[in-house]
């Protein structure tokens, strides 16, 4: 059974008496040992996807299908079970958590927080805890003692993760962890994060617009465009030989260095994501398509298994229907 | 002219056309969002009426009517058909009294606040904008102001200046600026933090054109909001000031009619209507203005409303 | 393109340094600490380094935002002046391109009134409307008149960076710094905007400094790297010796935790760039250096010297220099 399970989810928001939908109908699952990457751009729906997972949408939000965590229905749980579930179970790292702390509390205070509210355990215990889930991720166990405005960037996200990780979850999501950090300082991160779901047996969820940092640090990505998951497949394929255009196109934006093809051939995309309550008809990627046909605009193409990957172009379900 | 056409057809508009048309669209776009406030229109309508009667005075009440010696009601004499507010203690209409009261009280009030306004926006824009030392010595002289109890002040500089009409509204204005001065500057150092700034400065901007065209826009709502809840604080000051008799003594203000009423002993007469007239008329001034205030602050600044 | 011997450049840094007075008892901080950098004309330069090496610094003291503490920056090969008129006569030649569109336009000021901005500034009023349009069909917004009256939050992020592109281009100048141009924009349209700074450059002769921490983006765009660390290039050379070649430890690592960099085993240095107020002897990397911390600078006898001795910058092949004493030692 997997971890985690997004089975045919939709989420709309409801604003000034306009439906915008923000996620349609998508369906995933992350196993317990698992790095599932989702890719896309802002508005894209990934964050609001993921949010659903420890109940956190907005509460204007109508979501439909079901988001199981160990094969219970996250939406419909009462809120006393939602509330031991977050943290315990699942746990998020935010974008920009470096902000999220508390600036006159001590780092390790804050971490003891989680553990005292939901294990119930002892001040001299979650002490000991506390140097435990630093030194899980890399830093000394001092740091409890000072404040937050003594740690760099990175240093700050790492905290973020051990408080994360206090509860001993299944499952964490990573939302941007990187994002905002220096190329050495991210390395550093999902060194952290790869350790973890390695040693811990977690499964991972990261977001990330970045698809190169994805392919590195996740065993699948699935794309997201619209809304809608455009692509999804074992990372190296999807990142090596994106099939959807628009995987091809995220791929391309952050090119190998040393690659002859990107040099001084910056590749990207006309035109700009489309506003999720006024998407074209068809597929909604067709007006930025480099390779749109007639038969694009008339309908949306379904999500389509081929092989191990699931793809949304018709373009690749002929060939895929021809070879 | 919709916003839809404007965005189509610019190409006949020269750059002048453009930025008095838009400045129209957002005029039109503020008046819709006031109309839609049930709060704001009851304090524009309340407002007009005093505005309205004050304007007005002249056809109504001729200045002779203010005459001591033309007086010839009894004095103290409670509300009635013809004196519908009472008279005074020397027989004169306090409806009179109180009608041309309004100009003095409504000029004083408008005018002392915008001189506050001006002050407190120069000093807080550029106690904001120049760091070091001007900005020090602003961000004291403003701290100075601010700690200096305000009514003795006022009384000291009324009574250097004398009494006028024109002194009143310095006295208001230059005692009433150091708060607007703290909020404009808590503004613009926020503004400052902005890359605008730096990309106007890399373009070569002096301190006059970061000032005015970047800074002052972005702080403008701010002052107006304020302005409005300032009146208010102007016409209570205009009040207490001439209460405690530092009013302009040709003039009738509401406030000089309280101070006269009390000095006539209209508490020990029970004469109610000489101080409860111009006293309710202060209160709904000042909520009007309170309420327009309130309803201007909520559209220039959304984030307000909700509070 | 590469700097052309007989012309001066467009833009130089000569033994630059920028010191910031520390506060509340911190000592100074050399932000910038002797940095010599010549910009071609229509050249394009990419330069790296992590948050804190200076770098930002750098290339505000380049546009003349920030004072040198000693040091030049010569424009055409001519000293810049800090009197009010030589700066501002500066400022219509030489221009900046933030980060963050969306902080970099006021958002009561309306797409022709920030483009317009910078003619204003200058006085210049004849032709108003005909330049606007030419800068924003430039930067990539056509019809310009469509975009005249829209407010910044109308636009989309890579719009607002074109307008952004535009308000520099309106004053025709001959260098743009762009600060991070690309990195708070969507991954799609990043390419977009990356290949609209390439056609400035081929179009206009455009010479371009390109501040940031990608190196993908180097790769994408710029002739040559300068790679930045703790206020001194420590490498800079042709981009494809540079990034295929690297001689310099710093840039090796730098180059093997970028994600697409599969093929390098991953040299993840510990710690974060030391601080700038107290500078280590010897090579300012030597703390960090993989090479230092494996021995082998100690094999090679040179750890002596990286820890203590000062280090020059020494030449590679022609266009390339390093600040490592094994870019000698390899004897390339």
């Amino acid at each position: 059974m997997a971890l985690l399970e997004f089975d045919d989810v939709s989420i709309t928001y409801h604003s000034r008496g306009v439906d915008v939908p923000a996620v349609r109908g998508v369906t995933l699952s992350v196993a317990a040992g698992e790095t599932l990457g989702i890719a896309g751009e802002s508005g894209c729906g990934k964050s609001t996807l993921t949010s659903t997972v420890l109940r956190m949408q907005p509460k204007s939000a109508t979501v439909t299908g079901e988001v199981r965590l160990n094969g219970r229905n996250v939406l419909t749980l009462p809120w006393g079970q939602v509330r031991a579930l977050r943290w315990a179970e699942a746990s998020m790292v935010f974008q920009g958590a470096m902000h999220a702390l508390n600036p006159v509390q001590r780092v390790g205070d804050q971490l003891a927080e989680p553990l005292v509210l939901h294990n119930r355990v002892s001040a001299s215990k979650a002490a000991v805890r506390v140097s435990e889930l630093l030194e899980m991720v890399g830093l000394p166990a001092r740091s409890a003692r000072v404040y937050p405005h003594q740690l760099s960037g990175g240093q700050k996200q790492r905290v973020m993760i051990a408080m994360a990780l206090a509860c001993e979850p299944q499952l964490i999501v990573a939302d941007e962890p990187t994002t905002a950090l220096d190329v050495m300082v991210q390395a550093q991160v999902l060194d952290v994060l790869q350790g973890l779901v390695r040693e811990l047996g977690v499964g991972l969820v990261f977001i990330s617009h970045d698809l190169s940092v994805l392919s590195t640090t996740c065993d699948r990505i699935a794309v997201m465009y619209a809304g809608r998951v455009v692509e999804e497949g074992p990372a190296a394929d999807v990142f090596d030989h994106p099939q959807h255009p628009y995987a091809t196109a995220l791929a391309g934006a952050f090119p190998r260095v040393g690659d002859t093809r990107y040099r001084y051939a910056p590749s990207g995309l006309p035109g700009d994501p489309p506003f999720p309550g006024d998407l074209p008809v068809g597929c909604p990627f067709h007006p930025r398509c480099p390779g749109a046909m007639d038969e694009c605009r008339m309908a949306e193409p379904p999500l389509l298994q081929i092989g191990d990957r699931r793809s949304a172009c018709l373009r690749v379900h002929s060939t895929g229907e021809r070879s | 002219m919709s916003t839809s056409e404007i965005h189509d057809n610019p190409a006949r508009l020269s750059p002048r056309g453009i930025v008095r048309m838009r400045r129209r669209a957002a005029l039109h776009k503020f008046t819709r969002s006031f109309r839609h406030s049930p709060s704001g229109m009851v304090g524009l309508c309340l407002l007009g009426v005093f505005v309205v009667v004050a304007v007005a005075a002249p056809l109504v009440f001729p200045r002779s009517a203010l005459d001591v010696t033309q007086a010839i009601a009894n004095p103290f004499q409670p509300p009635s058909w013809d004196y519908p507010l009472g008279t005074d203690d020397s027989g004169r209409s306090v409806l009179a009294l109180v009608v041309w009261g309004a100009r003095i009280s409504l000029l004083v009030g408008l005018a002392a606040t915008v001189l506050s306004m001006v002050i407190g926006t120069t000093v807080g824009i550029s106690s904001g904008h120049f760091r070091g030392w001007t900005g020090g010595a602003l961000d004291r002289v403003t701290d100075w102001f601010l700690v200096i109890p305000y009514l003795p002040l006022a009384i000291v500089l009324a009574t250097v200046l004398g009494r006028s009409m024109l002194n009143i509204i310095i006295v208001i204005g230059v005692t009433s600026w150091p708060g607007t001065a703290r909020l404009i500057r808590a503004q613009t150092l926020s503004v400052e933090g902005r890359p605008y700034l730096e990309r106007a400065k890399a373009l070569g901007a002096g301190h006059y054109h970061q000032m005015t065209r970047h800074v002052l826009p972005n702080v403008t709502p701010l002052v107006l909001a304020n302005t409005t809840l300032a009146v208010s604080i102007s016409i209570l000051s205009e009040t207490t000031l001439s209460f405690l008799g530092l009013g302009d003594p040709d003039n009738v203000s509401w406030g000089s009619i309280l101070e006269q009423g009390f000095q006539a002993g209209a508490i020990s007469q029970g004469a109610w209507w000489y101080l409860g007239a111009p006293g309710v008329c202060v209160v709904l001034v000042v909520l009007a203005f309170n309420l327009i205030g309130r309803a201007v602050e909520g559209i220039l600044d959304p984030r307000a409303a909700g509070r | 393109m590469s700097l052309d011997e007989r012309r001066p450049a467009a833009l130089e840094a000569r033994g630059l340094e920028v010191a910031f007075r520390g506060r509340g008892g911190g000592g100074t901080a050399w932000a910038v600490d002797g940095v010599d950098l010549a910009l071609g004309h229509g050249e394009i330069v990419a330069l790296v380094g992590e948050s804190g090496c200076g770098k930002t610094t750098l290339a505000r003291a380049l546009l003349g935002l920030q004072r040198p503490a000693s040091g030049q920056v010569l424009v055409d090969g001519a000293p810049l002046g800090y009197r009010g008129k030589e700066l501002k006569a500066y400022r219509r030649r030489a221009q900046l391109v933030l980060q963050d569109p969306t902080g970099a336009l006021n958002p009561r000021h309306t797409v022709y009134e920030a483009v317009a901005e910078g003619l204003r500034v200058h006085g210049i009023v004849q032709d108003e409307e005909a330049r606007v349009a030419e800068a924003l069909s430039l930067a990539g917004l056509r019809p310009p008149e469509r975009f005249y009256l829209r407010y910044p939050h109308e636009l989309s992020g890579g719009q607002r960076q074109r307008v952004v592109i535009a308000g520099a281009l309106v004053l025709k100048p001959d260098v743009i710094v762009a600060d991070e141009p690309v990195s708070s924009l969507d991954a799609s349209v990043r390419g977009e905007i990356l290949a609209l700074l390439l056609r400035l450059r081929d179009e206009l002769g455009l010479s371009l400094l390109v501040v940031t921490h990608d190196l993908g983006l180097a790769w994408n765009i710029a002739d040559r790297v300068a790679v930045m660390y703790l206020g001194r290039i420590v490498e800079q050379g042709p981009t494809e010796e540079l990034l295929t070649h690297p001689r310099h430890p710093y840039t090796r690592a730098l180059l093997s935790v970028v994600p697409e960099m599969q093929r390098l085993e991953p040299v993840v240095l510990a710690g974060e760039p030391p601080d700038p107020t107290n500078i280590p002897t010897g090579c300012r990397f030597h703390p960090r250096c993989p090479v230092v911390a494996s021995g082998e600078a100690a094999r090679l006898g040179i750890e002596e010297r990286c820890r203590t001795g000062e280090l020059e910058i020494l030449t590679v092949s022609p266009q390339h220099t390093s600040a490592c004493h094994l870019a000698i030692n390899e004897g390339m």
